[in-house]
């Protein structure tokens, strides 16, 4: 378990300093494939340093397992990381690479040559033991770099952005493969993406970052289902946004009487049950057509643009209130698309479904 | 590459101008090689081919001491000059940034920009102080002075390899276990080896053909193959000094080949 406890970063001091990361807290838990979500420069390699030891935090701790981290060089911490560009070395072997850790850690020479054949086989990549890093493809690369780094079964395998480099389709490859490793090993991951798909597609928990802070933590569904903010839903797939005022509230959920015209049970954001002027977010797929002005019909509009994708086609309409709103329906083999552009239609969301967003 | 803007190769007296750079550099290389071979004593009229002067050369006493001594200087100020700039290359580059920076490196790199001569002239008064207070007048001061102005030389390729490598190997050798010792040893050296050859080799050519500092530091009798060459040119001329020439040139010459293919190759 690794617990981040308020945790800032600045860089530089005076008119130069820059906040890489502000008080951020979280608690990575046991055996999780942990993603930290968000734009360049939102401070994920900036956390992810923090563990491993190249940066020490301004403010804050990291500890691991109750035993504080940042006191500890990167030497002696029980984590390892895959870099970015992979940092394999050079002047060694496939083999060599992989077994580094474990001579370093002083491992006697046959416990060494028995992991190594074993990581080896783990990325398939034994045929290639004896070769030079620059003599194989930056797919096996890759391969070797994981291999490296789990070699010596650190507690924490910490990964910056390992699948950028690859081309689309060893990308895919590579992530399958990456949750088959972290379920077989059992070691906690830390992966750091700006990939939504990536990040929703691996992960067991997703914390979206932003601007130094961390938004929102929370499993791939209820971060794309939930999200709490404009900048988490507007990160993560496609969004409609809808501007209202609420006009009854529970626990949960609320009314909301939207500027397009209509009502829309919604789910209210935790903790803040605001009343007043509000966005909801509704995800393409999340909404229905209907008949237009029906009582069914949440807001109505016009269809502006049909765009057939195979697996589904996207409807681009224009609301009442001249705001654009994006359908999304999945195609069966016997449907064929009814809408056509310039036709009024109405749009059903149904209750409990939409989220009310926070601020 | 059709419509680049300023090509030099299309500016009218190129090639003229290349040529006659060409032919005044290395017509007299050719010439004094031409004449290493020359059966007659004359080192301007070619009387015909023999190897006379080179064993002539091989058989003087003189030559052999003073080449004994310069290669033995340049042995050891190369090896002192090239370790001491490992370690200053290190001290400045992997390091953060601090004030002062460019200071140091440029006090590192002085004795580049300062006249050869100022240098002579400093260490001899140095020296004859040192001289006038412990009594010492051996070989030493020849060994110190070479080594301390072969260092730059021996600095700069070291420093931009290491400038020029990828911090994140030694990185992941530090996430790995790495201690700061074993990391230099097992990732940073075994990368830094080929700037650090050729730093040696630079240094070495730049103390076997130093003739300014040597002439002035040098006691009685310290003759490096150099400075006695320059002391025969002050008698008589015979083109036993052009086969010397001639090797120390094929020395140089394969320092430097050697020197450019070490620092061509990556990794």
């Amino acid at each position: 378990m690794i617990e981040i406890d308020g945790v800032s970063k600045v860089f530089g001091s005076g008119v130069q300093a820059f906040t890489a990361l502000d008080n951020v807290s979280v608690t990575i838990r046991e055996n999780e494939f942990f993603t930290l979500l968000g734009p360049s420069g939102c401070g994920k390699t900036t956390l992810l340093r923090t563990i491993a030891g190249f940066n020490a935090p301004t403010n804050g701790a990291v500890r691991l397992d109750g035993q504080d981290l940042v006191s500890l060089p990167p030497y002696k911490r029980p984590v390892n990381t895959v870099f970015q560009n992979y940092a394999l070395f050079p002047h060694m072997t496939v083999a060599e690479n992989i077994g580094f850790g474990l001579e370093m850690l002083n491992r006697p020479k046959a416990e060494i040559s028995s992991t190594v054949d074993q990581m080896l086989d783990l990325v398939q990549m034994t045929a290639m033991a004896g070769r030079r890093t620059s003599e194989i493809s930056g797919g096996q690369q890759q391969r070797v770099a994981l291999a490296r780094a789990l070699a010596p079964r650190p507690k924490v395998l910490l990964l910056d952005e390992p699948l950028s480099a690859l081309d689309y389709k060893l990308r895919k490859g590579m992530q399958v493969e990456l949750k088959r490793l972290q379920n077989e090993t059992g070691i906690t991951f830390v992966f750091v993406t700006h990939d939504q798909e990536e990040a929703l597609s691996m992960s067991d928990r997703i914390a979206v970052m932003n601007h130094a802070q961390i938004l929102q933590v929370g499993s791939p569904h209820e971060i794309y289902e939930h999200p709490s903010e404009r900048f988490v839903a507007e990160f993560i797939g496609e969004t409609n946004f809808l501007i209202g005022t609420v006009t009854q509230a529970d626990e949960t959920q609320g009314s909301v009487a939207l500027d397009a015209g209509g009502n829309i049970v919604a789910r209210l954001p935790q903790g803040e049950g605001g009343m007043g002027q509000v966005t909801v977010a509704v995800r393409p797929e999340q909404a229905t057509f209907c008949a237009p002005d029906s009582g069914e019909a949440t807001v109505s509009g016009t269809v502006s643009n049909v765009v057939y994708l195979g697996t589904d086609t996207h409807f681009h309409l224009t609301l009442d209130d001249g705001n654009p709103f994006a359908l999304r329906l999945q195609n069966t083999p016997d449907n064929s698309v009814q809408q056509k552009v310039g036709d009024r239609i109405g749009i059903a969301i149904a209750p409990g479904v939409a989220q009310v967003l926070k601020d | 590459m059709a419509d680049r803007g300023f090509d030099v190769q299309k500016q009218r007296g190129f090639t003229t101008i290349a040529l006659a750079c060409f032919v005044l550099l290395y017509t007299p290389i050719v010439l004094l090689v031409m004449y290493s071979f020359n059966v007659g004593t004359s080192i301007a009229i070619w009387e015909g081919f023999s190897w006379r002067w080179y064993v002539s050369a091989w058989e003087n006493e003189q030559v052999k001491v003073a080449a004994l001594r310069s290669l033995y200087l340049a042995v050891v100020a190369s090896f002192v000059a090239t370790s001491a700039a490992v370690l200053a290359a290190l001290a400045t580059t992997r390091r953060p940034a601090y004030r002062g920076q460019t200071v140091v490196f440029a006090i590192i790199n002085q004795p580049l920009m300062v006249p050869e001569i100022v240098t002579a002239v400093a260490l001899l008064i140095f020296f004859a102080l040192i001289k006038s207070f412990t009594g010492y007048t051996g070989g030493a001061f020849l060994f110190v002075a070479h080594s301390a102005f072969c260092i730059p030389f021996a600095y700069m390729p070291i420093r931009a390899r290491l400038q020029g490598m990828d911090l994140t190997l030694e990185q992941a050798a530090a996430d790995l276990y790495g201690t700061p010792l074993r990391v230099f040893r097992k990732v940073t050296l075994p990368l830094l080896w080929p700037g650090i050859l050729a730093g040696a080799m630079l240094a070495f050519v730049i103390s076997l053909d130093d003739v300014v500092i040597t002439e002035f530091v040098k006691a009685a009798g310290q003759d490096t193959l150099p400075t006695y060459m320059l002391g025969q040119l002050r008698r008589s001329v015979t083109p036993e000094v052009n086969a010397i020439s001639t090797v120390l040139l094929a020395i140089s010459v394969t320092m430097v080949v050697i020197y450019f293919i070490l620092s061509q190759r990556k990794n």
